[in-house]
């Protein structure tokens, strides 16, 4: 083995493969139908799962009777997951599974299972605080300065009402597995984040070794953070299939079911009251916010904000939590930031216009207060080229002064920041004698192109095309790698397998160094040949160099341990967005225009997938602040918009243009990879909102900004 | 808003016997339900109509040009049909109930959503599915298109999103971009992949001129 070699990215202008355009490996498989999730998994003798939830938002369960569903037709084994006497807290709770031959016959068995309940009070809305009573947990004050002295000095003093609701994750491919029961080991074919660990979750609640599940998965269709964990579904799921006599059995929650209790993202309400100087200067923030993230409370972490202008001198802050009768909330593509970039960006946008300060100007002023990294110059190159690509100098008018028309047009404003540091990863690259180079991880791909990324490090590493190294993740027999979240697998990925590939470089390099009479380490890779440095017409070809390996392959691991940034990976990055809209002031319609989104991620290594990562986030954005909402009804305590009629997402004709442009200057460069799927999902809400208030020239307070809420701003009906 | 192909139209089969319809009819008010039974019973008792379930009866399928004989009970879907029984996994089960487009299939050409359509309903009609797409080893332009513009992520909706984009082009050969935007309309994506969608949907459409395709 070599000493320490120097694993660093090649020089930007020796990368023949990382940095350019590259279609993901698996879009033709995707494309065509022949990917198989999770969800398309067939197996021999294959059952149904379906699963009977609790209809109230609270209730005491007081009696449970699953006889005449055990002999219904097709059905294999039911499981009873809630006992009489017990206490439930949501609507949505998973009372009572089946397994069956056919999903028809799993429902049909499911209403023959007959559960009654004490229905206990519940609360299920957050959205008027004084409502909540003992539901609510205020956390202490917290000041930093003289709030009170800084408004006694104040030039203007804004104050307004902002809140975002809790809004569900919908992945497409619902939640749920295949679990096929084989004497004391399964196979686990689930939709998950968290490939390598999720077997060993369930197995630990199976009370059976780690080692005896085998988890696979392919591809899978949309997690945002809600699919970490293997869930009450993994493990009745499991029981089922072995009660079933080990038949697998098919366990994918229904749309209904999915929207209630698979995934939501917390709310956030707040009362903020900033001050500010003329030249453009905010002095002081005092916020009272509430939230909720379902029953165990939620919402943000005491002291977040103002959301990336952290260093406002005076402060005065509370926050409490709400606890909700509805499913907990789970961790939504950057928890918490899209909130908290909302309330923050939007109060400020407010005191801007208290102000008469340009936005763009207030903004720059005011980014001092930003923290060191990404750092103030960073977000002012950022809003600059932002406002340049916006033709903000052109576009933007002060708010309410959109001209006589009733279509009104306006621009707003969003930042992000986010960490982006590279997750624990481990890659074994095995190169052969017949030339074949397989790299394996076991990761998952999202549809970030995790899988594309892996293929061009290893290619970039290796000299060779992209097409000639195979990828093998999705398989928790590989070595093991982090869960996808928090924007952490790109950095782990591509580090371990840069290294593992350099080391297994190294040793063929070791092998083919006679043939070549030169040291080992006069050797380098390019252009699908082992050539010496310096000397590139002294080669072998990468299939003559790897038949010198005889009849053994080498196998070689790498390893991103993350112990922090440096080398190879970074973290720390900021983003600005900036909406144009035009809103029919006689209908309330918004029309999105445009949205320009400027992003650092550090090095990028595919921008064609970054670039996407970006127009999907900004999507997110534009249907969270139009759309998307989770309405609860109060007299029942249920959702009323848990399917995908009233839950509503937005369409390819609903956005307009979006323009990306990701920072890749030699600075941004420099750094090392960066994780990129959280922080474009951020600012854009904020932005979308700002651009609203802008064109209409008053403040709708609650996004999503359906028309019933522009009319209601329009009218003066905020309170 | 954006949606000009109005989902009862895509949903409802040519006997107008859907999930969709039904719902619809019972949703109409009072009495609305004992019209819509008795209505299906009368059509159901016309002279010559064959009456079928609830419990399994044979179906036949042509999927792909491919005749498949099943057994199924009258309430399977075309979707579930396809899916469960078949193995064609390719149409995605999302929504199940005509909203997003995930499961869309053609039927005779026209493209429905097979979450809406009965098994029984698409018997004597020609079923294609996603996997016509890429037989013989060759890929239909629509797809080759939507890897070029990256129109895709964790990929459930993408199937749909061809197949709907297929049928589109050959309705629409020559699409301008806002026709594209507003004949997608009948198909959701989570991930947010609009963007290259629309853009693959221009480039198929220049590539299918210059080469028929099935």
């Amino acid at each position: 083995m070599p000493d320490t070699p120097d694993y660093s990215w090649p020089a930007v202008e020796k990368r023949r493969v990382i940095g350019k355009r590259t279609s993901r490996l698996d879009g033709y498989a995707k494309s065509s139908g022949t990917a198989k999730y999770s969800y398309d998994i067939q197996r021999p003798g294959l059952l149904y799962g379906a699963v009977l939830t609790c209809p109230h938002a609270h209730a005491r369960l007081t009696s449970i009777d699953a006889g005449a569903a055990q002999k219904s037709n097709g059905v294999t084994a039911v499981e009873l997951l809630a006992k009489p006497g017990e206490e439930i807290h949501y609507a949505g709770y998973e009372v009572a599974a089946v397994a069956a031959t056919s999903e028809d016959l799993a429902r049909d068995a499911l209403r023959k299972i007959k559960v009654e309940y004490e229905v206990l009070p519940h609360l299920v809305s957050e959205r008027d605080l004084a409502k909540a009573g003992s539901r609510a947990k205020p956390s202490g004050e917290q000041v930093t300065g003289d709030p009170d002295q800084a408004f006694k000095d104040a030039d203007a003093v804004s104050e307004g009402f902002y809140g975002i609701p809790v809004i569900n994750h919908c992945c497409l491919e619902s939640h749920g597995q295949v679990i096929e029961w084989k004497g004391n080991q399964f196979e686990y074919w689930p939709s998950t984040q968290n490939l390598s660990g999720i077997g060993g979750d369930l197995a630990k609640v199976l009370e059976i070794p780690a080692t005896s599940v085998h988890t696979h998965m392919d591809v899978m269709g949309g997690g945002f953070g809600s699919k970490f964990g293997h869930d009450r579904w993994g493990e009745f799921g499991a029981r089922l299939s072995k009660k079933s006599g080990g038949r697998a059995v098919k366990l994918f929650l229904d749309r209904s079911t999915e929207l209630q209790i698979a995934g939501n993202r917390p709310s956030l309400f707040a009362k903020i009251k900033l001050g500010g100087k003329k030249d453009g200067t905010m002095t002081v923030w005092q916020s009272e916010s509430w939230a909720t993230g379902g029953v165990g409370g939620g919402g943000l972490p005491a002291g977040q904000l103002p959301y990336v202008f952290r260093g406002v001198p005076n402060k005065r802050m509370t926050h409490t939590s709400v606890s909700v009768n509805a499913a907990e909330e789970r961790a939504w593509r950057a928890p918490n930031n899209p909130q908290l970039s909302y309330v923050t960006c939007c109060a400020m946008e407010d005191l801007a216009a208290k102000l008469n300060v340009d936005p763009v100007a207030f903004f720059d002023k005011n980014l001092d207060y930003a923290g060191k990294i990404p750092g103030p110059e960073a977000y002012r190159a950022q809003l600059k080229k932002a406002a340049e690509l916006a033709e903000w100098a052109r576009l933007w008018h002060p708010r309410g002064q959109s001209g006589s028309g009733s279509v009104k047009r306006g621009l707003g404003i969003g930042f992000n920041a986010w960490g982006g540091l590279g997750h624990p990863s481990k890659c074994l690259t095995t190169i052969n004698p017949d030339g074949t180079v397989k790299v394996e991880l076991g990761s998952q791909d999202l549809g970030t192109g995790t899988r594309t990324v892996i293929a061009m490090v290893a290619a970039e590493t290796l000299g060779l095309p992209v097409a000639a190294v195979q990828v093998r993740i999705g398989d928790n027999k590989y070595p093991p790698s982090g869960p996808s979240g928090g924007s952490t697998t790109v950095g782990g990925v591509s580090a371990s397998t840069r290294k593992s590939t350099m080391n297994a470089l190294a040793k063929l390099f070791e092998v083919v160094a006679p043939a070549l009479g030169v040291p080992a380490d006069q050797l380098e890779a390019a252009d699908s040949k082992i050539q010496v440095k310096g000397s590139p017409s002294k080669n072998l070809t990468w299939k003559a160099a790897c038949r010198k390996l005889g009849t053994k392959s080498i196998a070689e691991m790498g390893e991103n341990a993350q112990r922090g940034p440096g080398g190879l990976i970074g973290s720390g990055v900021g983003g600005v967005q900036i909406a144009d809209v035009s809103v029919d002031t006689e209908t309330g319609i918004v029309k999105m225009n445009r949205v320009v989104a400027v992003q650092d991620c550090g090095l990028v290594i595919n921008p064609k997938t970054a670039e996407s990562q970006c127009f999907g986030a900004v999507l997110l954005s534009i249907s969270a602040a139009l759309t998307e909402e989770r309405v609860m009804d109060p007299v029942t305590g249920r959702i009323l918009n848990a399917d995908m009629e009233f839950y509503k997402l937005t369409g390819i004709g609903d956005v307009g243009e979006i323009i990306v442009h990701l920072n890749r200057e030699p600075e941004h460069d420099k750094r090392g990879v960066i994780g990129l799927g959280e922080p474009p999902v951020i600012g854009g809400i904020a932005a979308i909102a700002n651009a609203v208030t802008n064109a209409i020239g008053v403040r709708p307070p609650v996004v999503p900004l359906t028309p019933d809420k522009v009319l209601a701003a329009l009218e003066g009906r905020n309170a | 808003m954006s949606r000009t192909k109005e989902p009862e139209e895509r949903a409802t089969s040519r006997a107008g016997f859907s999930r969709r319809g039904f719902i619809r009819g019972v949703g109409l008010g009072s009495g609305a339900l004992s019209a819509g039974v008795l209505e299906g019973e009368a059509a159901a008792q016309a002279p010559g109509a064959k009456v079928v379930g609830p419990g399994a009866a044979p179906v036949t399928l042509k999927v792909n040009g491919k005749v498949h004989q099943l057994s199924l009970e009258p309430r399977v879907t075309l979707l579930d049909a396809l899916r469960d029984r078949l193995g064609y996994t390719g149409a995605k089960k999302v929504c199940d109930r005509g909203v997003c487009g995930a499961c869309t299939v053609m039927l005779d050409g026209k493209a429905v959503y097979a979450c809406n359509v009965l098994a029984i309903e698409a018997q004597g009609r020609e079923i294609q599915t996603i996997e016509s797409l890429s037989e013989g080893g060759t890929f239909h332009p629509v797809i080759k298109a939507f890897v070029d513009h990256d129109a895709q992520q964790c990929g459930f909706c993408t199937p749909g999103f061809v197949m709907a984009a297929k049928a589109f082009l050959e309705q629409n050969p020559n699409p301008s971009y806002e026709q594209v935007k507003a004949g997608l309309g009948g198909n959701l994506c989570r991930c947010g992949t609009y963007m290259g969608v629309r853009k693959a949907v221009l480039q198929a459409a220049k590539e299918m001129k210059g080469a028929p395709h099935a």
